[in-house]
Protein backbone atom coordinates (compact mmCIF):
# COMPACT_ATOMS: atom_id res chain seq x y z
CA UNK A 1 0.00 0.00 0.00
CA UNK A 2 2.85 2.27 0.63
CA UNK A 3 4.41 1.78 -2.56
CA UNK A 4 1.39 2.41 -4.06
CA UNK A 5 0.49 5.74 -2.53
CA UNK A 6 4.38 6.41 -3.10
CA UNK A 7 4.17 6.91 -6.64
CA UNK A 8 3.53 10.33 -8.02
CA UNK A 9 0.95 8.62 -10.97
CA UNK A 10 -0.90 7.09 -8.19
CA UNK A 11 -1.05 9.89 -6.47
CA UNK A 12 -1.88 12.20 -9.50
CA UNK A 13 -4.53 9.33 -10.19
CA UNK A 14 -6.22 9.24 -6.64
CA UNK A 15 -6.32 12.94 -6.87
CA UNK A 16 -8.33 13.16 -9.73
CA UNK A 17 -10.38 10.14 -8.80
CA UNK A 18 -11.46 11.35 -5.51
CA UNK A 19 -12.66 15.13 -7.31
CA UNK A 20 -14.32 12.91 -9.90
CA UNK A 21 -15.85 10.50 -7.75
CA UNK A 22 -17.31 13.37 -5.28
CA UNK A 23 -18.25 15.83 -7.89
CA UNK A 24 -20.42 13.61 -10.55
CA UNK A 25 -23.30 12.57 -7.91
CA UNK A 26 -23.55 16.18 -7.15
CA UNK A 27 -24.61 17.16 -10.26
CA UNK A 28 -26.37 13.79 -10.95
CA UNK A 29 -28.47 14.50 -8.08
CA UNK A 30 -30.36 17.34 -9.68
CA UNK A 31 -30.33 15.10 -13.27
CA UNK A 32 -32.43 11.90 -11.51
CA UNK A 33 -34.58 15.14 -9.86
CA UNK A 34 -35.28 16.42 -12.94
CA UNK A 35 -35.23 13.13 -15.26
CA UNK A 36 -32.66 13.67 -17.44
CA UNK A 37 -30.52 10.58 -16.14
CA UNK A 38 -29.19 10.21 -19.79
CA UNK A 39 -27.71 13.77 -20.34
CA UNK A 40 -24.71 13.36 -19.09
CA UNK A 41 -24.27 10.51 -21.52
CA UNK A 42 -25.37 13.07 -24.53
CA UNK A 43 -22.56 15.46 -23.43
CA UNK A 44 -20.13 12.98 -22.86
CA UNK A 45 -20.73 11.95 -26.87
CA UNK A 46 -20.55 15.92 -27.89
CA UNK A 47 -17.37 16.40 -25.73
CA UNK A 48 -15.74 13.59 -28.49
CA UNK A 49 -16.58 16.39 -31.35
CA UNK A 50 -14.50 18.68 -28.70
CA UNK A 51 -11.96 16.69 -28.02
CA UNK A 52 -11.55 16.15 -31.88
CA UNK A 53 -11.80 20.26 -32.85
CA UNK A 54 -8.92 20.50 -29.87
CA UNK A 55 -7.04 18.19 -31.73
CA UNK A 56 -7.47 20.03 -35.29
CA UNK A 57 -6.41 23.34 -33.69
CA UNK A 58 -3.52 21.89 -31.89
CA UNK A 59 -2.50 19.89 -35.32
CA UNK A 60 -3.05 23.17 -37.19
CA UNK A 61 -1.18 25.51 -34.67
CA UNK A 62 1.52 22.26 -34.80
CA UNK A 63 1.58 21.84 -31.20
CA UNK A 64 3.08 18.59 -29.64
CA UNK A 65 1.48 16.39 -28.31
CA UNK A 66 -1.46 17.66 -30.80
CA UNK A 67 -3.72 16.30 -27.82
CA UNK A 68 -2.87 19.30 -26.36
CA UNK A 69 -6.22 20.90 -26.54
CA UNK A 70 -8.39 18.09 -26.58
CA UNK A 71 -9.55 18.93 -22.69
CA UNK A 72 -10.23 22.24 -23.11
CA UNK A 73 -11.40 21.56 -26.25
CA UNK A 74 -14.45 19.15 -24.79
CA UNK A 75 -14.75 21.64 -22.25
CA UNK A 76 -15.76 24.43 -24.36
CA UNK A 77 -18.02 22.39 -26.82
CA UNK A 78 -19.34 20.19 -24.62
CA UNK A 79 -20.83 23.29 -22.62
CA UNK A 80 -22.32 25.16 -25.55
CA UNK A 81 -24.02 21.69 -26.48
CA UNK A 82 -25.33 21.15 -23.45
CA UNK A 83 -26.93 25.04 -22.96
CA UNK A 84 -28.06 25.08 -26.15
CA UNK A 85 -30.14 22.05 -25.94
CA UNK A 86 -31.24 23.05 -22.69
CA UNK A 87 -32.05 26.12 -24.39
CA UNK A 88 -33.69 24.25 -27.15
CA UNK A 89 -35.61 22.13 -24.99
CA UNK A 90 -37.08 24.79 -23.05
CA UNK A 91 -38.62 26.45 -25.95
CA UNK A 92 -40.57 23.70 -26.66
CA UNK A 93 -39.19 23.01 -29.82
CA UNK A 94 -38.18 19.39 -29.20
CA UNK A 95 -38.51 17.02 -26.42
CA UNK A 96 -35.85 16.03 -23.89
CA UNK A 97 -35.10 12.90 -25.00
CA UNK A 98 -34.98 13.53 -28.98
CA UNK A 99 -32.24 16.07 -27.86
CA UNK A 100 -30.68 13.85 -26.46
CA UNK A 101 -30.51 11.63 -29.33
CA UNK A 102 -29.26 14.34 -31.05
CA UNK A 103 -26.46 14.73 -29.18
CA UNK A 104 -25.90 11.25 -28.96
CA UNK A 105 -25.53 10.86 -32.88
CA UNK A 106 -23.83 14.16 -33.87
CA UNK A 107 -21.05 13.80 -31.44
CA UNK A 108 -20.18 11.18 -32.55
CA UNK A 109 -20.34 11.53 -35.57
CA UNK A 110 -18.65 14.96 -35.45
CA UNK A 111 -16.00 13.77 -33.16
CA UNK A 112 -15.18 11.02 -36.11
CA UNK A 113 -15.20 13.39 -38.54
CA UNK A 114 -13.44 16.17 -37.13
CA UNK A 115 -10.35 13.30 -35.98
CA UNK A 116 -10.28 12.24 -39.74
CA UNK A 117 -9.53 15.61 -40.61
CA UNK A 118 -7.15 16.37 -37.89
CA UNK A 119 -4.99 13.71 -39.57
CA UNK A 120 -5.58 11.26 -36.82
CA UNK A 121 -7.63 8.29 -36.43
CA UNK A 122 -10.53 6.78 -34.81
CA UNK A 123 -8.16 4.92 -32.22
CA UNK A 124 -6.58 8.11 -31.35
CA UNK A 125 -10.45 8.86 -29.40
CA UNK A 126 -10.08 5.41 -27.65
CA UNK A 127 -8.55 6.88 -24.79
CA UNK A 128 -11.19 9.06 -24.54
CA UNK A 129 -13.95 7.05 -24.85
CA UNK A 130 -13.03 4.88 -22.18
CA UNK A 131 -10.05 6.97 -19.85
CA UNK A 132 -6.79 6.88 -19.68
CA UNK A 133 -6.01 7.37 -16.05
CA UNK A 134 -2.55 6.19 -16.31
CA UNK A 135 -1.45 9.02 -18.26
CA UNK A 136 -3.22 12.08 -16.50
CA UNK A 137 0.02 14.49 -15.52
CA UNK A 138 0.02 17.11 -13.09
CA UNK A 139 -1.37 19.47 -15.37
CA UNK A 140 -4.19 17.40 -16.12
CA UNK A 141 -4.59 16.97 -11.98
CA UNK A 142 -4.35 20.96 -11.99
CA UNK A 143 -7.32 20.96 -14.62
CA UNK A 144 -9.33 18.80 -12.69
CA UNK A 145 -8.81 20.37 -9.26
CA UNK A 146 -9.88 23.69 -10.54
CA UNK A 147 -13.13 22.00 -12.46
CA UNK A 148 -14.12 19.71 -9.92
CA UNK A 149 -13.95 22.99 -7.39
CA UNK A 150 -15.89 24.88 -9.60
CA UNK A 151 -18.50 21.90 -10.14
CA UNK A 152 -18.77 21.80 -6.47
CA UNK A 153 -18.81 25.17 -5.22
CA UNK A 154 -21.48 26.41 -7.55
CA UNK A 155 -23.52 23.07 -7.46
CA UNK A 156 -23.27 23.10 -3.35
CA UNK A 157 -23.79 26.86 -3.26
CA UNK A 158 -26.93 27.49 -5.51
CA UNK A 159 -28.30 24.00 -4.23
CA UNK A 160 -31.60 25.16 -2.89
CA UNK A 161 -32.28 26.75 -6.37
CA UNK A 162 -31.41 24.13 -8.47
CA UNK A 163 -33.97 21.94 -6.00
CA UNK A 164 -36.88 24.20 -6.65
CA UNK A 165 -35.72 24.10 -10.64
CA UNK A 166 -34.97 20.36 -10.86
CA UNK A 167 -38.24 19.64 -8.07
CA UNK A 168 -41.18 21.58 -9.31
CA UNK A 169 -40.40 24.00 -12.55
CA UNK A 170 -43.67 25.29 -12.68
CA UNK A 171 -43.64 26.61 -9.27
CA UNK A 172 -40.39 27.79 -9.67
CA UNK A 173 -41.63 30.02 -12.69
CA UNK A 174 -44.24 31.11 -10.49
CA UNK A 175 -42.08 32.10 -7.62
CA UNK A 176 -39.92 34.83 -10.12
CA UNK A 177 -36.95 32.31 -10.25
CA UNK A 178 -34.23 32.51 -13.13
CA UNK A 179 -35.49 29.20 -14.59
CA UNK A 180 -33.74 29.31 -17.33
CA UNK A 181 -30.33 30.74 -15.86
CA UNK A 182 -30.67 28.32 -13.16
CA UNK A 183 -31.17 25.53 -15.81
CA UNK A 184 -28.53 26.72 -18.13
CA UNK A 185 -26.13 26.91 -14.89
CA UNK A 186 -26.77 22.97 -14.51
CA UNK A 187 -26.55 21.85 -18.09
CA UNK A 188 -23.00 23.98 -17.86
CA UNK A 189 -22.08 22.40 -14.39
CA UNK A 190 -23.39 18.93 -16.10
CA UNK A 191 -20.94 19.81 -18.77
CA UNK A 192 -18.13 20.59 -16.66
CA UNK A 193 -18.53 17.43 -14.94
CA UNK A 194 -18.61 15.50 -18.15
CA UNK A 195 -15.37 17.21 -18.91
CA UNK A 196 -13.18 17.01 -15.62
CA UNK A 197 -14.43 12.90 -15.44
CA UNK A 198 -12.85 11.89 -18.70
CA UNK A 199 -9.51 11.02 -18.26
CA UNK A 200 -10.55 8.90 -15.41
CA UNK A 201 -13.62 6.86 -16.71
CA UNK A 202 -13.82 7.98 -20.23
CA UNK A 203 -17.02 9.61 -22.13
CA UNK A 204 -18.83 6.54 -22.64
CA UNK A 205 -18.73 5.55 -19.09
CA UNK A 206 -18.94 9.38 -17.41
CA UNK A 207 -22.77 9.71 -17.10
CA UNK A 208 -22.06 6.28 -14.95
CA UNK A 209 -20.30 7.68 -12.30
CA UNK A 210 -23.05 10.45 -12.38
CA UNK A 211 -25.91 8.55 -11.82
CA UNK A 212 -25.33 5.25 -10.49
CA UNK A 213 -24.18 6.73 -7.08
CA UNK A 214 -27.04 8.27 -6.94
CA UNK A 215 -29.41 5.34 -7.60
CA UNK A 216 -27.22 3.54 -4.64
CA UNK A 217 -28.11 6.45 -2.26
CA UNK A 218 -31.87 6.80 -2.92
CA UNK A 219 -32.46 3.53 -1.68
CA UNK A 220 -31.45 3.95 1.71
CA UNK A 221 -31.58 7.62 2.13
CA UNK A 222 -34.78 9.29 2.89
CA UNK A 223 -34.02 13.11 1.81
CA UNK A 224 -32.79 15.33 -1.03
CA UNK A 225 -29.76 16.36 0.94
CA UNK A 226 -28.67 13.37 2.02
CA UNK A 227 -29.07 11.53 -1.29
CA UNK A 228 -26.68 13.66 -2.51
CA UNK A 229 -24.04 13.66 0.47
CA UNK A 230 -24.16 9.25 0.63
CA UNK A 231 -23.83 9.54 -3.57
CA UNK A 232 -20.96 12.16 -3.57
CA UNK A 233 -19.61 9.39 -0.93
CA UNK A 234 -20.44 6.80 -2.92
CA UNK A 235 -18.73 8.12 -6.05
CA UNK A 236 -15.41 9.15 -4.03
CA UNK A 237 -15.41 5.57 -2.66
CA UNK A 238 -16.02 3.83 -5.59
CA UNK A 239 -13.59 5.79 -7.61
CA UNK A 240 -10.49 5.27 -5.52
CA UNK A 241 -11.08 1.55 -4.94
CA UNK A 242 -11.63 0.93 -8.66
CA UNK A 243 -8.47 2.71 -8.70
CA UNK A 244 -6.79 1.01 -6.16
CA UNK A 245 -7.53 -2.35 -7.79
CA UNK A 246 -6.61 -1.48 -11.26
CA UNK A 247 -3.18 -0.74 -9.30
CA UNK A 248 -3.02 -5.00 -8.16
CA UNK A 249 -4.56 -6.24 -11.70
CA UNK A 250 -4.37 -4.51 -15.17
CA UNK A 251 -7.39 -4.02 -15.89
CA UNK A 252 -9.12 -0.67 -17.47
CA UNK A 253 -10.07 1.69 -14.14
CA UNK A 254 -13.29 3.09 -16.06
CA UNK A 255 -14.40 -0.06 -16.39
CA UNK A 256 -13.59 -1.29 -12.67
CA UNK A 257 -15.30 1.51 -11.38
CA UNK A 258 -18.35 1.89 -13.17
CA UNK A 259 -19.01 -1.73 -12.43
CA UNK A 260 -17.72 -1.52 -8.83
CA UNK A 261 -20.66 1.13 -8.61
CA UNK A 262 -23.13 -0.73 -10.45
CA UNK A 263 -22.46 -4.07 -8.24
CA UNK A 264 -22.55 -1.69 -4.82
CA UNK A 265 -25.92 -0.62 -6.08
CA UNK A 266 -27.30 -4.22 -6.87
CA UNK A 267 -26.24 -5.34 -2.88
CA UNK A 268 -27.74 -2.03 -1.63
CA UNK A 269 -30.98 -2.99 -3.23
CA UNK A 270 -31.17 -6.33 -2.57
CA UNK A 271 -30.32 -5.70 1.54
CA UNK A 272 -32.48 -2.78 1.43
CA UNK A 273 -35.58 -4.89 0.16
CA UNK A 274 -34.95 -7.63 2.64
CA UNK A 275 -34.89 -4.84 5.48
CA UNK A 276 -37.87 -3.60 4.61
CA UNK A 277 -39.85 -6.63 3.99
CA UNK A 278 -42.57 -6.67 6.37
CA UNK A 279 -41.94 -9.46 9.09
CA UNK A 280 -45.53 -11.88 9.26
CA UNK A 281 -44.94 -12.73 12.99
CA UNK A 282 -45.07 -8.83 14.01
CA UNK A 283 -48.54 -7.31 14.78
CA UNK A 284 -48.53 -4.30 12.29
CA UNK A 285 -52.27 -3.15 14.85
CA UNK A 286 -51.04 -4.18 18.29
CA UNK A 287 -53.33 -1.59 19.82
CA UNK A 288 -56.17 -3.09 17.66
CA UNK A 289 -57.97 -5.96 18.60
CA UNK A 290 -57.73 -8.97 16.15
CA UNK A 291 -61.03 -9.33 14.15
CA UNK A 292 -59.54 -12.50 12.45
CA UNK A 293 -58.51 -15.60 14.12
CA UNK A 294 -56.02 -17.54 11.80
CA UNK A 295 -56.33 -21.16 12.87
CA UNK A 296 -53.24 -23.43 12.18
CA UNK A 297 -53.97 -26.61 10.02
CA UNK A 298 -52.86 -29.46 11.73
CA UNK B 1 -48.52 40.29 5.46
CA UNK B 2 -49.50 43.99 4.95
CA UNK B 3 -51.75 44.73 1.44
CA UNK B 4 -51.47 47.65 -0.32
CA UNK B 5 -53.47 49.83 -2.33
CA UNK B 6 -53.94 49.31 -5.91
CA UNK B 7 -54.67 46.03 -7.56
CA UNK B 8 -53.47 43.01 -6.71
CA UNK B 9 -53.27 41.02 -9.98
CA UNK B 10 -54.73 42.81 -13.40
CA UNK B 11 -54.83 41.16 -16.90
CA UNK B 12 -55.61 43.28 -20.00
CA UNK B 13 -56.80 41.88 -23.10
CA UNK B 14 -54.78 38.63 -22.60
CA UNK B 15 -54.29 36.57 -24.96
CA UNK B 16 -52.92 32.74 -25.04
CA UNK B 17 -51.89 30.70 -27.42
CA UNK B 18 -50.36 27.43 -27.33
CA UNK B 19 -49.25 25.00 -29.62
CA UNK B 20 -50.88 26.96 -32.26
CA UNK B 21 -53.64 26.67 -30.52
CA UNK B 22 -55.70 29.58 -28.91
CA UNK B 23 -56.66 28.68 -25.30
CA UNK B 24 -57.26 32.34 -24.01
CA UNK B 25 -58.72 35.15 -25.63
CA UNK B 26 -59.03 38.76 -24.33
CA UNK B 27 -59.37 38.05 -20.99
CA UNK B 28 -59.54 40.97 -18.55
CA UNK B 29 -59.35 40.01 -14.48
CA UNK B 30 -58.93 41.97 -11.66
CA UNK B 31 -58.07 41.86 -8.04
CA UNK B 32 -57.99 43.49 -5.24
CA UNK B 33 -56.88 43.06 -1.87
CA UNK B 34 -58.77 40.63 0.69
CA UNK B 35 -60.81 39.53 -2.25
CA UNK B 36 -61.77 35.86 -3.09
CA UNK B 37 -62.66 35.34 -6.28
CA UNK B 38 -62.76 31.92 -7.99
CA UNK B 39 -62.39 31.13 -11.40
CA UNK B 40 -65.10 28.75 -12.46
CA UNK B 41 -65.89 26.77 -16.31
CA UNK B 42 -65.57 23.28 -17.90
CA UNK B 43 -62.33 21.12 -18.41
CA UNK B 44 -60.20 23.14 -21.06
CA UNK B 45 -61.86 26.27 -20.62
CA UNK B 46 -58.70 28.17 -19.58
CA UNK B 47 -59.06 28.69 -15.92
CA UNK B 48 -55.36 26.82 -15.27
CA UNK B 49 -53.78 28.60 -18.14
CA UNK B 50 -55.49 32.05 -17.06
CA UNK B 51 -53.18 31.48 -13.39
CA UNK B 52 -50.36 30.48 -15.39
CA UNK B 53 -50.42 32.98 -17.73
CA UNK B 54 -50.96 35.90 -15.00
CA UNK B 55 -47.81 34.06 -12.72
CA UNK B 56 -45.90 34.03 -15.87
CA UNK B 57 -45.56 30.27 -16.38
CA UNK B 58 -46.94 30.43 -20.06
CA UNK B 59 -46.06 33.09 -22.00
CA UNK B 60 -48.48 35.93 -23.39
CA UNK B 61 -49.35 36.16 -26.84
CA UNK B 62 -50.90 39.79 -26.55
CA UNK B 63 -52.16 41.79 -23.53
CA UNK B 64 -50.76 42.65 -20.13
CA UNK B 65 -50.57 40.90 -16.95
CA UNK B 66 -49.83 43.22 -13.24
CA UNK B 67 -49.08 42.08 -10.38
CA UNK B 68 -49.42 44.43 -7.78
CA UNK B 69 -49.21 47.09 -10.40
CA UNK B 70 -45.96 45.90 -11.46
CA UNK B 71 -45.18 44.45 -15.23
CA UNK B 72 -43.86 40.46 -14.46
CA UNK B 73 -40.53 40.92 -14.84
CA UNK B 74 -40.30 43.10 -12.12
CA UNK B 75 -43.25 41.85 -9.86
CA UNK B 76 -42.45 41.43 -6.54
CA UNK B 77 -42.40 37.48 -6.35
CA UNK B 78 -42.17 37.66 -2.32
CA UNK B 79 -45.41 38.37 -2.35
CA UNK B 80 -47.19 35.67 -4.42
CA UNK B 81 -48.02 32.05 -3.43
CA UNK B 82 -48.83 29.13 -5.73
CA UNK B 83 -50.06 26.06 -5.61
CA UNK B 84 -50.37 23.94 -9.10
CA UNK B 85 -53.14 21.86 -9.71
CA UNK B 86 -50.44 18.71 -10.42
CA UNK B 87 -48.71 16.98 -7.57
CA UNK B 88 -45.07 16.77 -8.52
CA UNK B 89 -43.83 15.56 -5.53
CA UNK B 90 -43.25 12.09 -6.76
CA UNK B 91 -39.43 12.10 -8.06
CA UNK B 92 -36.43 10.08 -8.08
CA UNK B 93 -34.89 11.49 -5.23
CA UNK B 94 -36.20 11.10 -2.07
CA UNK B 95 -36.92 14.53 -0.78
CA UNK B 96 -38.80 15.35 2.49
CA UNK B 97 -41.93 17.59 3.26
CA UNK B 98 -39.82 19.83 4.59
CA UNK B 99 -37.64 20.86 1.84
CA UNK B 100 -40.01 21.42 -0.32
CA UNK B 101 -41.73 23.66 1.72
CA UNK B 102 -38.27 25.56 2.49
CA UNK B 103 -38.41 25.64 -1.50
CA UNK B 104 -41.66 27.76 -1.66
CA UNK B 105 -39.34 30.58 0.53
CA UNK B 106 -37.25 30.88 -3.08
CA UNK B 107 -38.54 33.81 -5.29
CA UNK B 108 -37.09 36.23 -7.25
CA UNK B 109 -33.73 36.51 -6.67
CA UNK B 110 -33.97 35.35 -3.24
CA UNK B 111 -31.87 31.66 -3.95
CA UNK B 112 -31.87 30.73 -0.40
CA UNK B 113 -34.30 28.08 1.30
CA UNK B 114 -36.44 28.94 4.33
CA UNK B 115 -35.78 27.63 7.63
CA UNK B 116 -36.67 24.42 9.14
CA UNK B 117 -38.56 26.73 11.66
CA UNK B 118 -40.93 28.13 9.00
CA UNK B 119 -41.39 25.09 6.72
CA UNK B 120 -42.45 23.72 10.27
CA UNK B 121 -44.81 26.17 11.34
CA UNK B 122 -46.55 26.23 7.25
CA UNK B 123 -46.69 22.20 7.65
CA UNK B 124 -48.11 22.37 11.31
CA UNK B 125 -50.96 25.01 9.48
CA UNK B 126 -51.87 22.31 7.22
CA UNK B 127 -51.82 19.48 9.60
CA UNK B 128 -48.59 18.13 8.13
CA UNK B 129 -45.37 19.19 10.99
CA UNK B 130 -45.60 15.20 12.06
CA UNK B 131 -44.68 14.27 8.50
CA UNK B 132 -41.87 17.27 7.85
CA UNK B 133 -39.22 14.67 7.08
CA UNK B 134 -40.61 11.79 5.34
CA UNK B 135 -40.28 11.76 1.87
CA UNK B 136 -43.41 13.22 -0.26
CA UNK B 137 -42.69 9.86 -2.29
CA UNK B 138 -44.42 7.38 0.69
CA UNK B 139 -47.12 10.35 1.11
CA UNK B 140 -50.84 9.63 -0.53
CA UNK B 141 -51.75 11.89 -3.22
CA UNK B 142 -53.66 14.36 -0.71
CA UNK B 143 -51.33 14.73 1.85
CA UNK B 144 -48.82 15.34 -1.28
CA UNK B 145 -51.23 18.21 -2.18
CA UNK B 146 -51.03 19.53 1.39
CA UNK B 147 -47.69 19.70 1.31
CA UNK B 148 -48.15 21.96 -1.76
CA UNK B 149 -50.45 23.90 0.06
CA UNK B 150 -47.99 24.37 2.94
CA UNK B 151 -44.59 25.03 0.30
CA UNK B 152 -47.45 27.87 -0.92
CA UNK B 153 -48.53 29.66 2.47
CA UNK B 154 -44.86 29.45 4.05
CA UNK B 155 -44.44 32.51 2.17
CA UNK B 156 -46.76 34.31 3.67
CA UNK B 157 -48.41 35.61 0.15
CA UNK B 158 -50.57 38.50 -0.47
CA UNK B 159 -51.72 37.11 -3.68
CA UNK B 160 -52.46 33.39 -2.77
CA UNK B 161 -53.31 31.33 -6.58
CA UNK B 162 -54.94 28.09 -5.84
CA UNK B 163 -55.37 25.74 -8.88
CA UNK B 164 -57.83 23.13 -7.54
CA UNK B 165 -55.97 22.69 -4.32
CA UNK B 166 -58.28 20.45 -2.44
CA UNK B 167 -58.41 17.61 -5.21
CA UNK B 168 -57.73 14.57 -3.17
CA UNK B 169 -58.10 15.85 0.09
CA UNK B 170 -60.35 14.84 2.47
CA UNK B 171 -63.24 16.67 4.31
CA UNK B 172 -61.88 17.36 7.63
CA UNK B 173 -58.48 18.99 6.02
CA UNK B 174 -60.57 21.14 3.61
CA UNK B 175 -62.31 22.69 6.78
CA UNK B 176 -58.74 23.26 8.34
CA UNK B 177 -57.78 24.90 4.85
CA UNK B 178 -60.53 27.53 4.00
CA UNK B 179 -60.31 28.57 7.81
CA UNK B 180 -56.70 29.39 6.91
CA UNK B 181 -57.86 31.15 3.81
CA UNK B 182 -60.30 33.17 6.19
CA UNK B 183 -57.89 33.99 8.08
CA UNK B 184 -55.34 34.95 4.87
CA UNK B 185 -58.30 37.04 3.70
CA UNK B 186 -58.85 38.76 6.51
CA UNK B 187 -55.78 39.93 6.89
CA UNK B 188 -55.44 41.30 3.75
CA UNK B 189 -54.40 38.38 1.21
CA UNK B 190 -56.12 38.61 -1.96
CA UNK B 191 -57.11 34.66 -3.34
CA UNK B 192 -57.73 33.57 -6.37
CA UNK B 193 -58.81 29.81 -6.62
CA UNK B 194 -59.83 27.42 -9.37
CA UNK B 195 -62.54 25.56 -8.99
CA UNK B 196 -65.11 22.86 -10.10
CA UNK B 197 -67.21 23.37 -7.43
CA UNK B 198 -67.33 26.22 -4.85
CA UNK B 199 -69.24 24.68 -2.05
CA UNK B 200 -66.40 24.35 0.37
CA UNK B 201 -65.26 28.09 -0.62
CA UNK B 202 -68.91 29.45 -0.79
CA UNK B 203 -68.62 31.23 2.53
CA UNK B 204 -65.50 33.02 1.47
CA UNK B 205 -65.79 33.92 -2.02
CA UNK B 206 -66.38 37.83 -3.14
CA UNK B 207 -66.67 37.06 -7.14
CA UNK B 208 -66.80 33.90 -9.60
CA UNK B 209 -65.15 34.68 -12.93
CA UNK B 210 -66.84 32.57 -15.44
CA UNK B 211 -64.52 31.45 -18.44
CA UNK B 212 -66.03 29.55 -21.64
CA UNK B 213 -64.01 28.38 -24.75
CA UNK B 214 -61.06 31.04 -23.15
CA UNK B 215 -63.19 33.84 -22.89
CA UNK B 216 -64.71 35.45 -19.76
CA UNK B 217 -68.71 34.67 -19.91
CA UNK B 218 -69.61 36.20 -16.34
CA UNK B 219 -67.63 38.32 -13.62
CA UNK B 220 -69.80 38.84 -10.84
CA UNK B 221 -71.52 37.29 -7.66
CA UNK B 222 -70.68 34.02 -7.13
CA UNK B 223 -73.24 30.92 -7.77
CA UNK B 224 -74.90 29.40 -5.68
CA UNK B 225 -73.10 25.78 -4.67
CA UNK B 226 -75.61 23.55 -6.20
CA UNK B 227 -75.38 20.03 -7.15
CA UNK B 228 -75.82 21.70 -10.89
CA UNK B 229 -72.85 23.72 -10.69
CA UNK B 230 -70.74 20.10 -9.19
CA UNK B 231 -69.89 18.60 -12.62
CA UNK B 232 -66.34 19.30 -14.45
CA UNK B 233 -68.49 20.16 -17.82
CA UNK B 234 -70.72 22.37 -16.03
CA UNK B 235 -70.63 25.81 -17.89
CA UNK B 236 -71.27 28.11 -15.12
CA UNK B 237 -72.84 30.57 -17.84
CA UNK B 238 -74.96 32.60 -15.59
CA UNK B 239 -77.63 33.26 -14.55
CA UNK B 240 -78.95 30.27 -13.84
CA UNK B 241 -82.93 29.87 -13.63
CA UNK B 242 -83.55 28.31 -10.17
CA UNK B 243 -84.59 24.79 -10.07
CA UNK B 244 -88.34 23.99 -9.47
CA UNK B 245 -89.53 22.74 -6.16
CA UNK B 246 -90.86 19.41 -7.33
CA UNK B 247 -94.92 19.64 -7.01
CA UNK B 248 -96.54 17.35 -4.29
CA UNK B 249 -94.99 14.44 -2.64
CA UNK B 250 -91.65 13.02 -3.27
CA UNK B 251 -91.65 9.40 -4.57
CA UNK B 252 -88.67 7.00 -5.28
CA UNK B 253 -88.51 4.64 -8.19
CA UNK B 254 -87.50 1.68 -7.64
CA UNK B 255 -85.45 0.43 -10.69
CA UNK B 256 -84.19 -3.22 -11.45
CA UNK B 257 -86.53 -4.38 -8.06
CA UNK B 258 -88.84 -8.04 -8.83
CA UNK B 259 -92.11 -6.62 -9.46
Amino acid sequence: MIELLSSPLMQRALIAAVLVGAAGPVIGTFLVQRRLALLGDGIGHIALTGVAAGWLVGAVVGLTPPDALALPGAMVVAVLGAVGIEWVRAKGRITGDVAMAILFYGGIAGGVLIIKIAGGTSANLMSYLFGSIATVSTNDVVWTAVLAGVVLAVGLGLRGALFAVSHDEEFARASGLPVGFLTSILAALAALTVTVAMRVVGLLLVSALMIVPVATAQVVARSFTRTMALASAIGAGVSVVGLVITYWYDLPPGAVIVVLAIVLYGVTTVVQHRRRRPDPTIDPHPDLADDVRVVQET
Amino acid sequence: MSARAGTVLSTRGVHVELGGRQILMDVDLTVHPGEVVALLGANGSGKSTLVRAALGVVPVSRGEVHLFDSPLSAAPWHRVGYVPQRVPAVSGVPTTACEVVRAGLLSGRRLRPGTKAQALAALDAMGMAHLARRPVQEMSGGQQQRVLIARALVREPDLLVLDEPTTGIDLGTIETFVATIDRMRRAGTAVVVVLHETEAFAALLDRAVVLRHGRVVHDGPPPPARAEHAGPQHEHTHPHPEPAEPEGPLTLDIVGGDA
